[in-house]
């Protein structure tokens, strides 16, 4: 009976113990492995309902659109939010073209040698300093040796240094992202290098360097050490509610972040809501900014031609 | 026509006459061409001549240097860190390593890559970019050598009605012949082609072969390829190329006959090679 020993297809497909074991341990991962990625969600959904809940009392727009008061204990926050801004601004405005730049040059045109190798590294070290080393740096540097004093440029500076090698890193990444072939096929038709990145590389990885630059504007939000040593102050009585509180050669400014460590952490008579209710609004900024971010990562990547 | 040519002694001169029309003129001296790749040389001085209008097959194994050979001539060899050229390659008698316009230079020798490469442009901008680039802005000039340069491709006919669309978005086949379009853009006397049939179907390949046919008219042509019987459908003469040596360097009647003068070559052109 030579056709019963053959196998028959049906029973080659069918589920014998052994496929039955396998697809268990397949289900066991994926759970595992999902329920590790679900985790991850929870923390920042505790944070975020958390620092709403107790911030809320003291959130209103008038607590957004008036300035501090008594040391910061009373009133509203706009001299910090517009602190905030401007050290953001100033800070991109000088890293963000800084950084592109090296990054073009580090990426486009150097030849792998000492001293491209050397630029690597102190990108690779500059990123790994704790940002207070940076504030101590801005200090020596803006506030003393430069004679910048405590000002709005000397901690936006720090801020710049601080973003820059990251900056340089995420743009680098964007640019490796279209293909070499690409620029093979332009210099063998007869254009330079800088056409070539202009015409071909950057249009094509400008959503990237953007995403990467925006993403640097909640970090700068964020941060407290560098800025309290070379330009916010805890507290700053201002007139007015326009944009422009400040002059950002000479003033020094509040700021959220530096705000809500102070009143955290120092101001005794400060209603228990009001760190809560800053928190929230310096959340929502990093927030929006992130989701801005990657809206426009979305939207370039849905127009990507290749 | 007479030329002055330097003796054997180095300082007398003789009186040759170049009127031999077996003499055809020189589009391409390759003398004693040596390359490196970071020490490892790959390239062990090869020396050879490409006749004007003529069709020039490079066959030979993988490896054998037949991409690095011609990278050599558009001195896009120069982005590869750590290569060195040594030797002598004149294009019309020129030396390219002293061309002070390497930029022309490549526009002079067109250059199609074994993978289609379609830029992420338009195709009217794919084939526009070489013009561009040289400085031509004129759009009624862009428009006629954009039509030209795909009809020459065998392309215009699929294309002309979306021109905006994306080059990218072609199939294999016809982003090989926008690469060869875009090669034929700015108006190349010499045309070098990589293998071209690599990524595509038979059908587009014979198209394509028939597109070089025509263009040997007008240019002098470059056809490296693994396939050895497109070498001896096309070309006129074929060099067998073997790790980075030339074994044989004739006319295809020679190199694909029954006895071409190295055993090797008929090996490697009857599949026997190894
Ligand atoms: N960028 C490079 N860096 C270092 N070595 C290289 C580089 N490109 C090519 N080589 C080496 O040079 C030699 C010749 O390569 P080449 O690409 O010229 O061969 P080929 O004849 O075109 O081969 P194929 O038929 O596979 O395309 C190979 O040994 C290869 O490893
Ligand atoms: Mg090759």
């Amino acid at each position: 009976m030579t056709v019963a020993s053959n196998p028959s297809p049906r029973t080659q497909f069918a589920e014998t113990r052994l496929v039955r074991k396998k697809h268990r341990s397949e289900l066991i991962a994926k759970c595992f492995f999902g329920v590790m990625a679900a985790a991850m969600v929870i923390p920042l959904i505790l944070i975020v309902v958390h620092v709403v809940k107790q911030g809320m009392p003291s959130l209103s727009w008038e607590f957004l659109t008036t300035n501090p008061r008594l040391g910061g204990i009373r009133g509203g926050i706009w001299s910090a939010i517009v602190g905030t801004l401007y050290i953001v601004t100033i800070s991109l405005c000088v890293s963000a073209p800084i950084g592109v730049l090296s990054a073009v040059y580090l990426n486009e045109y150097a030849k792998e040698n000492w001293f491209t190798r050397i630029v690597h590294l102190a990108v690779v070290n500059l990123a790994g300093v704790p940002s207070i080393v940076h504030g101590l740096f801005g200090l020596g540097a803006f506030v003393y040796a430069a004679g910048m004093g405590k000002s709005i440029l000397s901690a936006s500076l720090t801020l710049s240094i601080m973003t820059l090698p990251v900056i340089i890193a995420s743009t680098k990444e964007a640019l490796a992202s279209v293909p070499v072939s690409f620029r093979e096929a332009c210099w063998n038709v007869g254009a330079t290098r800088w056409q070539t990145i202009r015409r071909i590389v950057l249009p094509n990885s400008i959503s990237g360097i953007l995403t990467g630059v925006i993403l640097q504007v909640s970090r700068t939000a964020g941060e407290t050490a560098p800025v309290m040593l070379t330009g916010v102050a805890t507290f700053k009585a201002v007139e007015g509610t326009g944009l422009f509180l400040y002059n950002p050669f000479t003033d020094q400014s509040m700021a959220l972040s530096m705000h809500l460590y102070y009143i955290a952490t120092q101001a005794n008579n400060a209603p228990p809501s009001l760190p809560y209710a800053i928190a929230t609004v310096l959340l929502s900024v990093v927030l929006l900014v992130n989701a801005s971010a990657i809206g426009l990562r979305a939207y370039l990547r849905s127009r990507k031609k290749w | 026509m007479l030329t002055f040519v330097r003796g054997k002694n180095g300082d007398d001169t003789e009186l040759i006459s170049n009127l031999d029309p077996m003499r055809e003129t020189k589009k391409i001296e390759i003398e004693n061409l040596r390359l490196a790749y970071g020490g490892k040389e790959v390239i062990h001085g090869i020396s050879f001549d490409v006749r004007a209008n003529e069709i020039f097959g490079i066959i030979g194994p993988a490896q054998s240097g037949k991409t690095s050979l011609l990278r050599c001539i558009n001195r896009t060899i120069e982005f590869t860190a750590g290569a060195k050229v040594q030797g002598m390659i004149k294009v019309d008698g020129q030396d390219v390593s002293r061309m002070k316009n390497v930029y022309e230079l490549r526009r002079q020798v067109g250059m199609v890559a074994p993978l289609p490469v379609g830029l992420p442009l338009s195709i009217y901008d794919n084939v526009a970019f070489a013009p561009r680039a040289a400085g031509m802005r004129n759009k009624h000039h862009l428009d006629a050598l954009v039509e030209k340069c795909l009809r020459q491709a065998a392309l215009w006919d699929e294309v002309t009605d979306r021109l905006d669309s994306l080059g990218t978005r072609l199939s294999g086949g016809q982003q090989q012949r926008l690469t060869i379009a875009r090669a034929l853009s700015h108006q190349p006397e010499i045309l070098c082609l990589d293998e071209f049939s690599i990524a595509i179907d038979p059908v587009t390949t014979m198209r394509i072969e028939d597109v070089l046919k025509e263009l040997r008219k007008e240019m002098t042509i470059i056809l490296v390829t693994n396939l050895v019987q497109q070498a001896r459908r096309l070309a006129d003469r074929t060099m067998f190329l073997w790790n980075g040596e030339i074994i044989e360097l004739d006319s295809n009647e020679v190199m694909f006959s029954d006895n071409p003068r190295n055993r090797k070559t008929y090996e490697y052109v009857n599949g026997i090679f190894g």
